[in-house]
C-alpha cells in the first residue's frame, strides 16, 4: 500500500529511476556498453567478434559460480565454499582420468561436490549455522582433503582432460564458445526456475520473510538443503570449465573466483539479505567484472594498480545501483 | 528438561549478581576451561612442551587475537571487516619501510603514525558503508583489494625493518618464564583501549545500533557515526596486528596471511553473534588461543598437516552448531 502511494508521489523527473527499479537490468547493460566503448576507445580496433569471443568465454565460468551466490544470496545465504568446491571437482577428474577414464572422474567430482554440498546444508538447513561461516569451514574441510588426496596422487599426476579443454576453450565463429553448451542449459533453468517453479518462490519466500515462510508451510531445511547440494554441483561444473579454460588443475583454482562471483551477483542487483534479485542481472554483472579485468590488463597498469582500481569500481557500481535502485 | 530448566530459573534470584554474571560470561568461561584442558591434553602428548611452547603460542597467536578483537568490534555494531587481512599487510608494510634506517626514538613516531593510519583505513571502510548503503561484506570485500594493492604499492617485496625495541616487545618474557610478553601485551593493549571503550557512551551506542538500529536511532543514538567509529577501532587493532607482525618478522611482507577468515572465525568461537549486539572481545581472544593450542597439538600428534586443515574446519563447524544448539535451547526456555 505505502508502495502505490510512492509511486503517485514521484515525480516525473524520478520516472528513469521508476523505470531502473523495475527493470533493474537496463542500468548494467548501459554500464557493459559504456565499459565496452571505454575499451574501444583505449585499444581501437580490438573489439570485435573475438574479442567478445574471448570475454565470454572467461565470463562464463564466473557467471555460474556467481550463479551459486545468487540463489544462495536469495535466501539471505552466501556460499564461500564454490572456490573449494570447483579446484576439487577439476582436480579429482584430471588425477582419476587417466586411470579409471574420463566418465568415473566427472562421477567422482560431482559425488565429491555432492557431499560438500549436503555438508553446507546439514549445517545451515538443520542446524542454522550462519552460512558465512558453514560455508566456511567446508572449504577449509575440502581444501585440507585436496591436499591430502594431491599427496596421496602426486605418482598419478594432474591431467586435465582435453574434453574439458575443447570445451573450455574452443570457439564457433569466434563470437560463441563452446561452454555455451554447458552454461545456456544451466542459465535458462536458473531464469526459469525462479520465477515459474514453487521452488524457485520458495528461495524468495525464505529470503524475505523467513517466519512467514515457516508458518505458510515452507520447510525451509529441505529448501536449504537441496540449495546447496544444487549450488555445489554448479561450482563443479564451473571448475571443469575453469580446468579446460587454464588447461590447468590445481587445488586452488577456483580461489581467486570466490569474491568476485559475490561482487557480480551485488553488483547484479542481488540483495544480500535475501529475497530480491535474479540471475539476469548477474550475468550482467560477471560480464561487467570480467571486461573490467581485461581492460584493466590491456591497459597493461600494474597488479595493484588492477587490484585497486577493480575493488574501487565495485564499491562505485554497487553504490550507485544501490541509489538508483533503492527503496525509498 | 524444560520443566527442570524453570525450576533452575525460579530457584535463582534477581539479586543473584554471581549468577547473572557467569551466565553472560559462560560461553568465554567455557572457552577458558577448554583452553586449559587442551593446554593438560598437550603437556600429555608431548612431555617436553613447556616456557618455549607457551613462547611459540603466544608469538604465534598474538597477530591473530588482535586482529580478531579488530573484527570483534565491527561484528559487535552489526557489520564485518573481510578487509582486515589487507589493513594489517598494507600497516606492516608501511611500517617496516618507515622504520628501515630509522632511529629508536624516530620509531616511536613512526608506530604512533601507523596507528592513526589504521584509524583512518577503518573509518574510510565505515563511511562507506555508512554513506553508501552497500552491505557491510560488499564494501570491505572491495576496499579488501584496494588496500592490498596499496600494500603491494609501497613495497613490492619482502622487506623494510623492525626497530629493536618493537622486537623486543613481542620475543621473551617478563620476571616469570611462564608469562610470554606477547600475551602481557595483548592483554595491556585489549584492556587499554577495550575496556574504557566498552563502558563509555560510544561503547554503549555500538552494543546499541548493532542489536537494534531502529530503536537506536530512536533513542537518539547517532547511528552512522557510532558505525563509522567502530570501524575505525577494527582499523586500529588490524594496525597493531600489522604492527605485531612486523615485530615479530622484523620485516614487512605484502602477502596477506589468512587472518581474514580466521578472525571471523575466532569471534564466532568467541562467542560474538554475527548478528550483531552480543558478546565481547575476550571470548574472542580466547578463542585464538584456542585455535592456536589446537592446531599445535595436531602437529605434536604428527597428524598430516592437511588432514590437520580438515580437523580445523570440522572443530569450527562442530563448535557454531553447539553454540546455535544452546542459543535454540536458551531461546525455547
Amino acid at each position: 500500500m505505502s508502495a502505490t502511494a510512492n509511486t503517485q508521489r514521484w515525480r516525473a523527473a524520478d520516472g528513469w529511476r521508476q523505470l531502473f527499479r523495475e527493470r533493474q537490468v537496463i542500468p548494467l547493460l548501459v554500464f557493459l556498453g559504456a565499459l565496452i566503448l571505454v575499451y574501444a576507445v583505449a585499444r581501437p580496433g580490438i573489439v570485435d567478434a573475438n574479442w567478445a569471443g574471448v570475454i565470454f568465454r572467461s565470463a562464463i565460468p564466473l557467471a555460474i559460480l556467481a550463479g551459486c551466490q545468487t540463489l544462495a544470496m536469495l535466501t539471505g545465504g552466501i556460499d564461500l565454499s564454490v572456490g573449494a568446491v570447483a579446484s576439487m571437482s577439476g582436480f579429482m577428474v584430471a588425477t582419476l582420468m587417466n586411470s579409471d577414464g574420463l566418465a568415473f572422474g566427472i562421477a567422482v567430482g560431482l559425488g565429491a561436490a555432492v557431499l560438500a554440498g549436503l555438508l553446507n546444508g546439514i549445517g545451515i538447513g538443520v542446524f542454522r549455522v550462519n552460512p558465512l561461516i558453514m560455508t566456511l569451514g567446508t572449504s577449509l574441510v575440502v581444501l585440507g582433503l585436496d591436499n591430502a588426496w594431491q599427496i596421496k596422487m602426486v605418482v598419478a599426476g594432474a591431467t586435465p582432460p582435453p574434453e574439458f579443454r575443447y570445451i573450455g576453450t574452443e570457439r564457433v565463429a569466434e563470437i560463441f564458445p563452446l561452454s555455451l553448451i554447458v552454461f545456456l542449459p544451466i542459465a535458462v533453468l536458473i531464469l526459469v526456475g525462479l520465477r515459474r517453479t514453487g521452488y524457485g518462490r520458495m528461495l524468495f519466500a525464505i529470503g524475505d520473510n523467513p517466519v512467514a515462510a515457516r508458518l505458510s508451510g515452507a520447510r525451509a531445511w529441505q529448501v536449504l538443503l537441496v540449495l546447496y547440494v544444487i549450488s555445489a554441483l554448479m561450482a563443479a561444473i564451473a571448475g571443469f570449465l575453469l580446468t579446460g579454460l587454464n588447461n590447468a588443475a590445481a587445488v586452488t583454482l577456483g580461489d581467486p573466483f570466490v569474491l568476485p562471483s559475490v561482487a557480480a551477483a551485488v553488483i547484479g542487483g542481488t540483495s544480500i539479505f535475501g529475497g530480491r534479485g535474479g540471475y539476469g542481472g548477474t550475468i550482467v554483472g560477471a560480464l561487467i567484472l570480467t571486461v573490467i579485468a581485461a581492460l584493466l590488463t590491456a591497459l597493461s597498469f600494474p597488479e595493484a594498480i588492477r587490484q585497486i582500481v577493480f575493488g574501487t569500481i565495485i564499491v562505485a557500481v554497487a553504490a550507485a545501483y544501490t541509489r538508483v535502485t533503492a527503496e525509498r | 528438561v524444560s520443566a527442570a530448566a524453570t525450576t533452575a530459573d525460579v530457584r535463582s534470584r534477581p539479586g543473584d549478581a554471581a549468577g547473572a554474571w557467569l551466565r553472560r560470561n559462560g560461553w568465554t568461561i567455557g572457552l577458558i576451561v577448554l583452553f586449559a584442558v587442551l593446554l593438560v591434553v598437550t603437556k600429555v602428548i608431548q612431555p617436553r612442551y613447556g616456557v618455549a611452547g607457551i613462547q611459540a603460542l603466544s608469538n604465534a597467536a598474538l597477530p591473530l587475537a588482535l586482529a580478531a578483537v579488530g573484527q570483534a568490534i565491527c561484528v559487535i555494531v552489526g557489520g564485518i571487516d573481510l578487509s582486515i587481512g589487507a589493513m594489517m599487510t598494507l600497516t606492516s608494510v608501511v611500517a617496516a619501510s618507515l622504520m628501515k634506517g630509522q632511529s629508536e626514538e624516530a620509531a616511536l613516531g613512526i608506530v604512533f603514525g601507523v596507528l592513526i593510519l589504521g584509524l583512518l583505513l577503518g573509518a574510510v571502510n565505515g563511511t562507506l558503508v555508512v554513506l553508501t548503503k552497500v552491505p557491510d561484506i560488499v564494501v570491505t570485500l572491495a576496499m579488501g583489494f584496494v588496500w592490498g594493492g596499496c600494500a603491494v604499492l609501497v613495497l613490492s617485496a619482502p622487506g623494510g625493518a623492525s626497530a629493536q625495541w618493537l622486537k623486543e616487545l613481542v620475543i621473551g618474557s617478563f620476571g616469570n618464564e611462564l608469562i610470554p610478553k606477547p600475551l602481557v601485551v595483548l592483554i595491556a593493549v585489549v584492556a587499554i583501549i577495550w575496556i574504557p571503550l566498552s563502558r563509555s557512551w560510544l561503547g554503549l551506542s555500538i552494543y546499541a545500533v548493532g542489536s537494534n538500529q531502529l530503536a537506536a536511532y530512536r533513542s537518539g543514538v547517532s547511528v552512522g557515526r557510532s558505525k563509522v567509529a567502530a570501524y575505525a577501532f577494527t582499523g586500529l587493532f588490524a594496525a597493531l596486528a600489522g604492527l605485531s607482525l612486523t615485530a615479530s618478522t622484523g620485516i614487512g611482507t605484502p602477502v596477506q596471511g589468512p587472518y581474514t577468515l580466521y578472525s571471523v572465525a575466532a569471534v564466532v568461537l568467541g562467542g560474538v553473534s554475527l548478528a550483531g549486539g552480543r558478546g565481547g572481545v575476550f571470548g574472542a581472544v580466547v578463542a585464538v588461543l584456542v585455535l592456536q593450542i589446537l592446531s599445535m597439538d595436531l602437529t605434536f600428534l604428527k597428524i598430516d598437516p592437511n588432514l590437520a586443515v580438515v580437523a580445523q574446519g570440522l572443530i569450527l563447524i562442530s563448535v557454531v552448531m553447539l553454540g546455535g544448539l544452546v542459543d535454540w535451547r536458551r531461546s525455547r526456555r
